[in-house]
């Protein structure tokens, strides 16, 4: 099951994995670059731990979740344009063993926030 | 916020939009990137009727508008097109723009969309009998393919870069003009609002790719094109934006902005417009600081950056202080982080046919 954070990040709290949504990479369009923790990294829930940058604009990631990183999508640091190919699938960022997950908005609660 | 006569057709495609200059008009259709390549390898279609279409006629046009812009308006033969500026008392440029000469006494200005109004208001100060056309629509075919796709339709062989003739296209009246904003080779179709449905269709049909604005500004950055807003505003002269040569102080009578530009180019700008090539992946974008990476020192600020499609890393443009020629190094603080770029010449992409 997934979970939504106000900037736009989904993390699947069973598997640990992190992503941005559908709506977010919509509005950066193609993306061409991403930043991403390195494994090991200690992030803090709705703290800047990357950033994603299109031709247009760039957007900094916020760990919606406090917790280490253990792994980061190499495939998406080569071709970042998975992100907007498949945003909560392949387009996965890192993966993290959560600390603490802070109150985080549900799938309708999100679709709600962006509608 | 004004739509142009294309806003269904671009909702069909399901275009994303965005606000510019006081208009709705689509940021991109499907990838801002496949749209860039298009027009670099193919051709891209786009929508430009927000651009102000300033009609100016009449006996004096010619010599109104030699006063009012910067250029020699009046030495432009029937069908020459000329990138030129309007500036104020002071220098600082109010709009840059194209001008057509249609006819003995008749020129169509092309302003910028934001700027329309205050153009409009200055060229009948300075005297200019300018009216703003309010019912037609621009269209650009733009990329090495532009020209097959618009010779289906019209004779082009004979109508050199930076001119343009009326024309008719599958029985519509146009000004068909050769000119563009993207560095590639391409035309702009001037039209009447109720033509402008069916003569997109048929440019789409023979090819040309509908391209939004954003696409529009990579493609500009990289032929190393300013952009009012961006690298031209009131606070800018023509000679600090590397453009000097759209001032003509030869020509006859006074100009406005002439005393401050002449002085100017006597003194020489102290600011330079520049390109910055990137060394890592990330881009600077406008307002960035650039810095010398020896002393620290701030010498400049970017004005427009973006990851080059074309090139494959970080390009910018940006006003540095005199001194740092093509190869210095410079630093660009991207968000706390001082990244290396290289000073190169504005234009970073040459098309090669």
């Amino acid at each position: 099951m997934l979970l939504y954070s106000q900037e736009h990040e989904w993390v699947d709290v069973a598997a640990g994995t992190v992503g941005i949504t559908a709506f977010a990479a919509d509005a950066l369009g193609d993306i061409v670059y991403v930043e991403l923790p390195a494994v090991g990294a200690e992030v803090t829930a709705g703290e800047v731990c990357g950033e994603v940058e299109s031709t247009k604009s760039v957007s900094e990631l916020y760990a919606p979740v406090s917790g280490t990183v253990v792994e980061v999508n190499s495939e998406v640091v080569a071709d970042p344009s998975l992100i907007g190919a498949d945003p909560a699938g392949k387009g996965w960022l890192y993966r993290l063993t959560i600390s603490h997950t802070p109150q985080l908005m549900s799938e309708q609660e999100y679709q709600e926030l962006i509608s | 916020m004004q739509q142009t006569p294309l806003h269904g057709v671009h909702a069909c495609l399901d275009a994303k939009f965005t606000p510019f200059g006081g208009w709705n008009m689509p940021l991109r259709y499907t990838s801002e990137l496949a749209e860039h390549h298009a027009v670099r390898r193919s051709a891209g279609l786009f929508d430009l009727s927000h651009m102000g279409q300033i009609d100016v006629a009449g006996p004096d046009a010619a010599q109104a508008l030699d006063f009012a812009l910067t250029s020699h308006i009046s030495a432009l033969g029937i069908g020459a097109a000329k990138y030129t500026m309007i500036c104020a008392e002071g220098g600082g440029i109010l709009d840059d723009l194209v001008v057509y000469r249609l006819g003995a006494d008749w020129f169509l200005v092309v302003a910028n969309a934001a700027n329309t109004g205050s153009v409009v208001q200055a060229l009948q100060e300075r005297g200019a009998p300018a009216v703003l056309a309010t019912d037609r629509a621009m269209i650009a075919v733009q990329g090495p393919d532009a020209e097959s796709i618009l010779a289906r339709f019209t004779p082009t062989g004979s109508l050199r870069y930076y001119a343009g003739r009326a024309a008719t296209i599958a029985g519509r009246q146009v000004m068909l003009a050769r000119t563009g904003y993207t560095g590639e080779d391409g035309f702009e179709i001037y039209c009447g609002a109720s033509d402008a449905v069916a003569l997109w269709e048929l440019m789409s049909a023979a090819g040309a790719t509908p391209a939004g604005l954003a696409c529009r500004d990579t493609l500009r950055l990289e032929a190393g094109m300013p952009l009012y807003g961006n690298e031209l505003h009131l606070g800018i002269t023509p000679f600090d934006a590397g453009l000097g040569r759209v001032v003509a102080f030869g020509k006859p009578g006074g100009f406005v902005g002439q005393a401050a530009l002449a002085e100017q180019s006597v003194r020489g700008p102290q600011h330079v417009l520049a390109g910055l090539t990137g060394q890592a992946k990330r881009s600077a974008r406008q307002g960035y600081v650039v810095t010398d990476p020896l002393s620290g020192e701030t010498i400049g600020t970017v004005t427009s950056g973006a990851p080059s499609p074309t090139l494959g890393r970080p390009i910018a443009l940006a006003y540095l202080r005199t001194g740092y020629s093509t190869g210095s190094e410079t630093a660009v603080d991207i968000r706390g982080t001082a990244e290396p770029f290289t000073v190169t010449s504005p234009r970073f992409y040459t098309r090669s046919r």
